[in-house]
Order: structure tokens, then sequence, then C-alpha cells
């Protein structure tokens, strides 16, 4: 093991360059642990984002050579076995400053696909019933455990290409909520996912699914997706 | 892609798969068999079928392609999507034109 990383950190804004800098190499060391150390011991003025530390929150992403990744959860040993390091801010979103980009359009993106839930209840009836082993239940499964990280957001062709695509994050979670039982939105969320920039526009080239650090599987969501939005449009539930 | 243009893309290649797979038996079959341009021409001259089968083929090709080269257009240029509608419907209308005067030529003279 060499005992010093070199590492590359983007500096500036949407226009900035990349900055090397020397960082002692610690077993079990993670990117977060990098960036952190640069923070602390070398210039206080990096700006990034984290929180929680434990791939929870979902706030760390960042591309690290070349790919975007949970930074706290991701172990330099696995990502730079050369010494190496190109760390820079997620792709697919504008800079604010350093490693921290900008999660409007993200999160934008998540509303138009009818992302909040949708009740049917008031708080004054009684707690649904929703039984584990139903096909439903299941299905609703596959974006419960999203962190809202990005990574897949960043690391999809059809967003770099089509603006006007949702994304994997925003319509895996459409899936979950139409799987939903409690939900009641179900009609306009497929309405607003059959447009232009909805799941039809998505190649499947399942980058999503091989980087989410959930181990999430978007593109069959979004695959789901799109047998539903046909189902619902032939049925003249939805309009083009 | 909107939902639309979705079904109509997968319900064209559900259409085009056998006819491909036919189209390629025939080709087959006339190389297998020695057969000469005017053999061919004798077989079809006049018949109803066959002016179906290509018939379709070349409908199904033409609403195909365009849906795809709409795709490539919207996501590769920066041209606007009217303009990108405009010149897929004027591409599938030249791939259609030019397959039913090839149809036209195999069946009709």
């Amino acid at each position: 093991m060499t005992t010093e990383l070199s590492v590359s950190l983007w500096r500036g804004a949407q226009h900035g360059r990349y900055e090397t800098y020397r960082v002692p190499q610690r077993q079990s060391q993670t990117v977060l642990d990098v960036v952190t150390f640069v923070q602390r011991h070398i210039d206080p003025t990096l700006s990034y984002r984290f929180a929680c530390r434990v791939g929870v929150c979902g706030s760390c992403a960042m591309t690290v050579n070349g790919k975007p990744r949970w930074t706290c959860r991701t172990h330099v040993a696995k990502v730079a076995g050369d010494g190496k390091l190109e760390i820079g801010p997620l792709e697919n979103l504008p800079v604010i400053k350093d490693l921290a980009t900008d999660m409007q359009p993200f999160f934008e993106k998540w509303r138009q696909a009818k992302g909040a839930f949708a009740p049917t209840q008031t708080r004054n009836d009684p707690i649904a019933q929703i039984k584990p082993d139903t096909p439903s239940r299941k299905a609703a499964a596959a974006a419960i455990e999203c962190i809202n990280c990005g990574v897949c957001y960043a690391a999809c062709d059809t967003v770099r290409w089509n603006t006007e695509y949702l994304g994997p994050a925003a319509l895996t979670r459409a899936w979950t909520l139409l799987n939903d039982e409690r939900d009641g939105g179900n009609i306009a969320r497929l309405q607003a996912i059959a447009g232009a920039g909805g799941c039809h526009a998505c190649h499947s080239h399942q980058s999503c699914q091989e980087l989410c650090p959930q181990a999430l599987n978007p593109t069959a969501a979004i695959a789901a997706l799109k047998r539903r939005t046909a189902a619902a449009y032939l049925k003249g539930e939805i309009k083009v | 892609m909107n939902v639309r243009l979705y079904l109509w893309q997968r319900a064209t290649a559900a259409v085009m798969a056998p006819l491909v797979m036919v189209h390629i038996a025939v080709i087959f079959y006339a190389t297998r068999h020695g057969m000469s341009a005017a053999d061919i021409l004798s077989r079809t001259h006049g018949s109803f079928a066959w002016a179906a089968f290509y018939g379709l083929f070349v409908l199904a090709v033409s609403i195909h392609a365009a849906i795809g080269v709409r795709n490539i257009l919207t996501e590769w240029t920066p041209l606007p999507e009217r303009r990108v509608d405009a010149c897929v419907v004027f591409f599938g209308l030249v791939l259609a034109v030019l397959g039913f005067r090839a149809v036209a030529a195999v069946v009709l003279w």
C-alpha cells in the first residue's frame, strides 16, 4: 500500500479546474474521509456536502474516478488501487462550488413525476393494513430504500442528452407510489410520466441500476412504468 | 418520446419481426434455387399477396424508422421540437414513397 494518495479535486463552479493534493493513505479510509482531510488540513475553503457519514442521508454523492458514488461508503482501496483519486461534482447537475451541486433540478423532476404521496384517508381513519407478501407491496419496494443521492441521475446518459427527461430516481419513486395501495393519485401520476420527458425516453442503458449504492433497479421499475402507462393510454385513462 | 409514439414504434416492430423472417427466407429460397431476376418478377407480377406483404413492410418501416430518427434528433441535436417533427415526417414520407415505388415495380410491371 502506498502511504500517500494523489487526490485531484474539482475547484470552482461550472467552469473550474482540477487541483491536486497529497493526502495520507489510511486503512479503511473512505473517499469522504479524503475530502474531509483536504478541507480540514490543507484548504478550508473547499466546499462539499455531507451529513450522516453512514449511507443514510444521500447528500455526499460525487464523481469518483469518473463514476458517481456515495463517498461516505466508498472505500479508497476499492476505487484507487494505483493511489490516484479524481473527485468532482455530480454530472448532469449545476455546480454551486467545488464538489457541491445544486440538487434543485433533481428534486423538481421528482415533484413533476408526482413523487409526493396522495393520501386517500385522513389521520382520523384507522391505519391501513398492508400485507407484505402481496404483489403490489413487493413492487412498491422498488424505491422504498432510495436515499435520493442523485447517483442514478448523474449516471444516466438519457438525462445528459434530454434535459426534459425526469430521470431514474423520480420515475422509480413514481413506480413505488403506483403500487402503494393507500395512494390515490395514480391517474395524474401516469399522465405526468407519459409525456416527452417521461418513462418512454429511457433507453435501458442500466447505468442507474449498476451504480445505485442501494442496489435498487430503476431500469426494471421504468420498464414496468412503460407497460403501465401504455395500458392506461390504450384504455383511455390518460391522454398525450 | 411519449406513450403514443412508444406504442406505434413497438407495434410496427411487432409487425416487422415476422415480415423480416419471411423476407430473409425468401432471399434464401431465391438464391438457393438460382433464380434470376426475371424468374422472381414472373412470380411477383400481379400478385396481390406479395403487394400486400411488402406494402405492409414499407408502411411499418416508414413509421418505425421515422420515430427512431425523431429520438436521435431530439437527443443529439439542438433542433426545436417542431423542426424535428417536420424533418421526420418528411423522412418517413421519403421512405414510404421509395418503398411503395419499389413494391409497384416488383408487382405491377
